[in-house]
């Protein structure tokens, strides 16, 4: 079999067991969360060290071979999909918490780091790492930082991007830049707010610097059951108009409620058409002002049952819930496709209305999980990939969802990143102007285009093509582009 | 309500078909930071006018040309606020510069920057194109963060029309707890509370005393109140104020004022002159007789960094790499280099 020269000389730089390319060794690599994607890299390489990596790259960069980084392989959008002709560098091995300073409530991490990892290294200190994406357990900060990740609690507590200080990064040509300070800001241009949620387009993150935040006194979660989606919406306007930041604030349909009741037995009322969960967090006596005024604004908005967590378990196993609802879903049904729109909050009746009419017409059911307090939806569509065309009627389900967030005012996604798998509606959310922006951003970090190169931002061309298939309300997105 | 997108679109191009240099102008308030500059006066004072503001969805949009007072306004009529305090420097501050300056008040260290609570924007770049990132939602990763990238920039990159920001809500009370101690005892206390449930949202030092403002519902007040020593500050909001906006006796005097960043818990650095520390100690004012250079080299011992903030001349360095990275990033939107030449640093 012939290898790339690259090959032979990853393994002069790298031990044996860092250099995987048998088909079989490099098989565990080939997709991340998303795997309807799937592709074989040429090479795999686990460095162990920053020096390491700055070999890799510059060989690479010398051999115009393309870079693929990769942290957990969490990610729902596939971002981490490797390429054929490509070389994925995992970042596995940089597992070490390299300093906790809790006199400036910091951490600093190597990227290969779980998320929960952080919290877990911090509350010896009466502190914790507030964005905690459901994959958590799993998901590792680099990654985090990659995709600028969410969770739960973003509303009152920020995304990935609010929550980190500094990073160092190797650029595809070789350089080790520090890029943000242990000081809350840092002189010129805030590269720290670019990289982040950059999708490993612009360098390959090498260490991290978290804020940590204290642990609150006291969390409790209210539970409210609505018999209308419309009136749940109208409830969580009417808490943040009070002007009670929940630290969550989240919402479910009927569908989610009964296969997340059937999966944990949260005794959720499975006859509710929503639920919301809303947490709050804070002083002892704070967090009793508010469970009193919450429980009043959802009764006032027609709530049907308000429940306040009896205990800590009580609590627990209400997130259990939600936090199930994806695999409860899968129970349900053989497949199911995740979608991850933001929307202006008060668009909600709508969209959900759009969305069941969408879904009596491709026959598909949907099971709504929503992040109330944030417009973060994610429609969970439930199909068969064996039943003949399913997934493509799904998918174009799903674009038409994203394309109806986009018009609405919200954004195609709010967490999970655009990867491989929104790259096409990318070119309805920007038009020629921002695409030529992001390009140019990507040629001056990345001139050779060798890193994650095909992701996250379309090319005018795919656009154009993509457009042709999708004329939105008669109208020619980049009609100002020449067609070929 | 007056949208100049148009008429500034059009000065842009001519600007780039002259090859004329256009500095960016609005209310003015903050014309003493950074380097000189030179071009042709490009006023985007009368853009301006709120486009959006719904208290319920958390966020408002605006045309930078509004002045930051109407936006505090609007917002406080609804019980709401700009979490992170900016300075106005003067009653002539617009959300543009604002945002352009990316400068925070007090509050920073606990609630966020200005860019954390950026959402999108509208730009004018440097082909003379009007291109939008980000959004009117929280949770957005399509596209790079170019909103975010554009707050601080100082219009080095662009032309900035409208702005959408977070907003939140006021706190229902407030009070500040007051006592005497020396510098370092400030420092400790302040960092302590980094790791302490408390609802802190605002800690100094003046020089002889520490102030600590708590700030949340009614019950979190009271009940932190009685945790932490000290006296009750009266009319706590006029000195946060004065703080926030320099207006402290402190920052009447004459002289180069530095302003330093380090970690909180960076002890009293050995440098002769007047200290105020604000943000928990991890923004530290100075009035110093000494040169820069022994200035910067004791700051930066500790990890931090250092500019002249008013009554000097700055003469800022990024490492090589860095530096050219931005020069890149600078010719990425604004390719015949037009927008405010020279302002953040000398050769950008």
């Amino acid at each position: 079999m012939n290898h790339h020269p690259l090959i032979s000389e990853l393994k002069n730089i790298l031990p044996a067991e860092s250099v995987l390319h048998d088909r079989e060794d490099v098989r565990p690599f080939e997709c991340d969360g998303l795997s309807v994607y799937r592709r074989l890299p040429m090479v795999v390489v686990l460095p162990e060290t920053v020096e390491e990596v700055l070999r890799i790259v510059r060989l690479c960069h010398e051999h115009k071979v393309p870079i693929v980084a990769r942290g957990a392989g969490t990610g729902l959008s596939g971002g981490a999909l490797p390429l054929e002709e490509g070389v994925l560098l995992s970042l596995a091995k940089f597992k070490r918490i390299i300093n906790i300073d809790a006199e400036n409530a910091m951490a600093t991490v190597e990227p290969g780091v779980r998320n929960l990892a952080i919290s877990e290294a911090a509350a010896r200190y009466g502190l914790y790492y507030a964005p905690d994406p459901s994959s958590q357990i799993a998901c590792t900060i680099g990654g985090n930082v990659a995709e600028n990740s969410g969770g739960v609690h973003c509303l009152k507590y920020g995304l990935t991007v609010h929550n980190i200080l500094m990073l160092k990064v190797v650029t595809m040509e070789g350089e080790l830049l520090t890029i943000g300070s242990q000081t809350l800001d840092t002189p010129g241009y805030d590269l720290l707010a670019l990289m982040t949620g950059s999708e490993g387009m612009l360098g390959i993150i090498v260490e991290v610097t978290v804020k940590l935040l204290p642990r609150p006194e006291r969390a409790q979660v209210v539970l409210a059951a609505f018999d209308d989606v419309a009136r749940a919406g109208e409830a969580v306007g009417a808490i943040i108009a009070a002007g009670i930041i929940p630290a969550g604030l989240e919402m479910m349909d009927r569908l989610a409620i009964r296969a997340a009741e059937d999966f944990v037995h949260a005794g959720y009322p499975v006859d509710a058409e929503a639920i919301l969960l809303c947490e709050l967090d804070g002083t002892h006596a704070e967090v009793s002002e508010y469970i009193m005024a919450v429980r009043k604004i959802l009764t006032d908005n027609g709530a049907t049952e308000v429940r306040t967590a009896a205990d800590e378990a009580e609590r627990q196993l209400f997130w259990k819930g939600r936090k199930s609802a994806f695999p409860a879903v899968g129970r349900i049904s053989p497949d199911y496709y995740c979608m991850d729109g933001t929307i202006p909050r008060r668009q909600l009746p709508r969209v959900l209305q759009q969305i069941n009419n969408w879904s009596a017409e491709y026959e598909l059911p949907v099971a709504n999980v929503f992040h109330a307090g944030d417009g973060n939806l994610h429609p969970l569509i439930l199909f068969d990939a064996n039943k003949q065309g399913e997934l493509e009627r799904t998918e174009e389900f799903g674009r038409r969802i994203l394309e109806l967030c986009v018009e609405v005012g919200g954004s195609i996604t709010g967490e999970h990143g655009v990867g491989m798998e929104k790259i096409d509606q990318m070119c309805t959310q920007f038009g020629n102007a921002e695409l030529h922006q992001f390009h140019a951003i990507k040629a001056a970090f990345d001139p050779a285009g060798l890193l994650n190169p095909g992701k996250a931002v379309p090319t005018l061309h795919r656009c154009a093509e993509f457009g042709a298939m999708h004329i939105h309300h008669g109208k020619l997105p980049h009609a100002d582009l020449e067609r070929f | 309500m007056n949208d100049l997108s148009m008429s500034l679109q059009q000065q842009v191009m001519q600007a780039i078909g002259n090859r004329t240099p256009l500095c960016i102008t609005a209310g003015g308030s903050k014309a003493f930071l950074g380097h000189d500059t030179e071009g042709m006066a490009i006023d985007v004072n009368a853009h301006r006018g709120i486009i959006e503001y719904d208290p319920r969805e958390l966020v408002l949009t605006a045309r930078s040309g509004t002045p930051l007072e109407d936006i505090e306004n609007t917002l406080a009529a609804s019980g709401q606020m700009l979490a992170f305090e900016p300075p106005h420097f003067g009653n002539t501050a617009t959300l543009g510069g604002t945002i352009a300056c990316g400068l925070s008040g007090p509050r920073r260290p606990y609630s966020g920057s200005a860019r954390d609570f950026v959402l999108g924007c509208k730009m004018l770049n440097g082909k003379g194109e009007i291109a939008s990132f980000g959004g009117q939602v929280m949770k957005n990763v399509a596209g790079y963060d170019v909103s975010r990238l554009l707050a601080g920039s100082r219009g080095t990159l662009g032309i900035l029309l409208e702005i959408s920001l977070k907003v939140l809500p006021k706190p229902a009370a407030s009070v500040t707890i007051s006592r005497e101690c020396s510098q370092t005892d400030a420092i400790i206390a302040m960092s302590e509370l980094l790791s302490k449930p408390y609802p802190v949202d605002a800690a100094c030092y003046d020089g002889e005393r520490v102030h600590l403002r708590i700030s949340g519902s009614e019950q979190a007040v009271s009940e932190t109140r009685k945790k932490i020593p000290g006296e009750t500050l009266p009319d706590a909001d006029t000195f946060w104020q004065g703080l926030r906006e320099h207006e402290l006796s402190f920052f009447h005097r004459p002289g180069t004022l530095y302003r330093i960043a380090v970690k909180p818990s960076t002890r009293p650095l050995h440098l002769n002159g007047q200290w105020l520390l604000d943000w928990g100690g991890a923004q530290r004012w100075l009035y110093s007789d000494e040169d820069m250079q022994t200035i910067r080299h004791q700051v930066e011992l500790s990890g931090g960094h250092v500019a002249v903030f008013r009554g000097g001349k700055n003469e800022t360095q990024l490492p090589a790499p860095l530096f050219a990275l931005h020069h890149r990033l600078k010719t990425s939107f604004d390719p015949g280099n037009i927008f405010n030449r020279s302002l953040l640093y000398a050769t950008l």
